[in-house]
């Protein structure tokens, strides 16, 4: 393949009602990259994992996610070609167990009938427990989602995205109500899982972000104001103006 | 509540076997036969607050128009059996011998062309089974696809029961009008009015109940049923995992129409007509109220709700005569208020420990702190 860009956003825009959400912005991640997304509040950031993931449609530009063109593709395609995504309050089935939610992440038996007939073989539990392992839930298995903690339930869910083994990982604020424990293994749960895949968090402790970022991008209405490493950013005098210096 | 029931197996086949014998061995044995068809009635019910359960209780879609599909598989058995009554030498009386009364006195002289496949009994049996079946997924398709849920699902749903009540009333000709499709009388030549084709029907209506709930469970075990679950919590998570959340959802309120129907057949074999005030809003919304009783995450609650709620009915309409439906009325709020998850809940929590203090351990193992957790927290979404 000529480029190894992993995700490249062309001039996309989102408008809600006239309010420009997201304003022809332009972004690429490469692969095996962690980027981190940063900016103030309604900068677009949680916009522009929804553009990606297909939840928003986009009004213009394009989203090519290795060759694909996911602004025509169905929510459930852009999963299955390969691009996970989690919610900033965490998403789980708080009445299904650990082991349940994780199970029910595990990318066969899409089709509803292939659900129905779906059977529960020994990779299936293999991969569950890797996993579970993974994000430090391994002897939670058998626990309702329900019952475990804040930071828990974001690992869960997680896992279950690392379920899917998705080439692109979309995490949205991961740390947040984190314990600063927890925001530590979170870290370096993180610095694991981006090997083979590229991953944009969203975050706001700089702490957190200072741990895990290869490359940082700022939002600020809708727009790039700046990208490049964390020494980069953290000097340049337009985002210590609009995110950082308050 | 239902992963609890589900994590304890085997106890679930217990459930089931007395389901069983309350239906086939405990019910003939104690009632005359006409208060063994009147439960075969009751019991056809039944089929709808299963098909609820599943669809209502574990994926959280509240069809209020499953009076549709219970009618739809009534009305398939009724055209073929008025098809069968109504031969040449028995309505010789008529000005055109040969067709259903209702449309002789309503001036038709021609069988209209949808009646003429039902002569055939196998056409009828399978469009018992495909006509709910196509009708729930194209409603399915249009609004899952749209992403139609909830309340508007509901209410939609509501309205199909409706416009179909009404336009079964409308067309007299053509479907008997509000009495309906009367004066059944036999299948292939066998006659159904007969004590001993009561006995037959009661069992096998009784038979294909215990194969829904069989079914059911089933499906509500499979990861479709996890799913299911999922989606009723946290549908755009499912979404997000790969999932194309309308087709389940699609084939779920398919499966249901297709257990109404089935319900809908066997009520009027065993009651002998069929008419539209099966098919409206009430009897769906009925059938809603028999699920919450039995308590809508219970499969063998919602048989038991069923019976309930319709023996009450029948206690208080003979006893009570003028009072019956205000009495009716106060067991419903009584019921929602004092047990959200009706009648399963009562049994989980009163009754299954003492039963197995009874039994003793060895049979029914204790449950793990987390499933004693899972109940607490049940409470919650019942």
């Amino acid at each position: 393949m000529a480029s190894h860009e992993m995700l490249t956003i062309q001039g996309l825009g989102v408008s809600f009602d006239g309010f420009k959400a997201v304003d022809d912005l332009n972004f690429l991640v490469d692969r095996n990259e962690l980027r981190v997304v940063i900016g103030p509040n309604g900068a677009g950031k949680t916009t522009l994992l929804d553009l990606i993931c297909g939840k928003t449609k986009a009004t213009s530009g394009t989203i090519v996610f290795k060759t694909l063109n996911l602004t025509e593709m169905k929510e459930h395609d852009i999963v299955r070609a390969g691009v996970g995504r989690k919610f900033q309050t965490p998403s789980i089935y708080e009445n299904l167990t650990v082991a349940e939610n994780l199970e029910v992440s595990f990318p066969r038996g899409r089709t509803a009938f292939g659900a129905l007939f779906f059977q529960r073989t020994a990779d299936v539990a293999e991969r569950v427990k890797q996993v579970a392992e993974e994000v430090l839930l391994n002897d939670k298995l058998e626990q309702q989602a329900a019952l475990l903690s804040h930071g828990q339930k974001q690992w869960l869910e997680i896992g279950m995205l690392l379920m899917q083994d998705p080439e692109l990982l979309m995490l949205d604020e991961p740390v947040a109500g984190m314990t600063v424990n927890e925001r530590e293994q979170t870290a370096e749960l993180l610095n694991r899982i981006c090997k083979n895949r590229s991953v944009i968090v969203i975050e706001h402790d700089m702490e957190f972000v200072r741990k895990i970022a290869h490359k940082v991008t700022v939002l600020h209405q809708g727009k790039v104001i700046a990208e490049g490493s964390m020494e980069k950013i953290t000097a340049d005098p337009r985002v210590i103006e609009v995110y950082l210096g308050h | 509540m239902n992963l609890l029931s589900k994590k304890l197996g085997k106890s679930d086949w217990i459930g089931v076997l007395v389901l069983a014998a309350i239906i086939l061995v405990l019910f003939p044995s104690v009632f005359s036969i006409f208060r063994l068809n009147l439960i075969g009635k009751y019991l056809t019910y039944a089929f709808v607050a299963v098909s609820l359960v599943l669809l209502w209780g574990n994926g959280g879609i509240l069809s209020l128009g499953q009076g549709v599909f219970f009618g739809l598989g009534g009305y398939c058995m009724a055209m073929f059996l008025k098809l069968e009554a109504s031969d040449p030498i028995s309505t010789k009386i008529q000005s055109t011998p040969g067709i259903p009364d209702f449309m002789d006195w309503n001036q038709i002289t021609q069988l209209p062309f949808f009646w003429k496949p039902f002569y055939s009994l196998t056409f009828a049996s399978f469009a018992i089974l495909l006509i709910p079946a196509l009708f729930a997924f194209i409603i399915g398709v249009a609004m899952f696809k749209r992403r139609v849920g909830g309340v508007y699902f509901a209410i939609i749903t509501q309205a199909v029961a409706l416009i179909l009540s009404v336009l079964i009333v409308g067309q007299q000709g053509l479907t008997g009008g509000i009495n309906g499709i009367t004066d059944l009388k036999t299948l292939h030549g066998w006659d159904i009015r007969t004590d001993s084709a009561k006995y037959i029907l009661y069992y096998v209506n009784g038979g294909l109940l215990i194969g829904c709930v069989v079914f059911t469970r089933w499906v509500l075990s499979t990861k479709f049923g996890m799913l299911l679950l999922a989606l009723r919590e946290k549908e755009d998570r499912v979404r997000f995992s790969g999932y194309d959340v309308a087709n389940f959802k699609t084939l779920a309120f398919c499966m249901s129409a297709v257990m109404c129907a089935i319900g809908g057949a066997m009520f009027t074999l065993q009651v002998g007509f069929m008419s539209p005030s099966f098919v409206g809003i009430t009897p769906s919304i009925e059938m809603v109220i028999y699920t919450a009783v039995g308590g809508r995450l219970s499969v063998l609650g919602a048989v038991f709700g069923t019976l309930l709620v319709n023996f009450a009915k029948t206690f208080f309409s003979e006893e009570y005569p003028d009072l019956w439906l205000f009495l009716m009325g106060a067991t419903f709020i009584g019921v929602v208020l004092l047990f959200p998850d009706g009648l399963a809940g009562v049994y989980e929590r009163y009754g299954k420990p003492r039963l197995q203090k009874l039994i003793g351990r060895r049979s029914l193992k204790p449950e793990p702190s987390v499933g004693v957790a899972a109940f607490e927290s049940g409470g919650k979404h019942g």
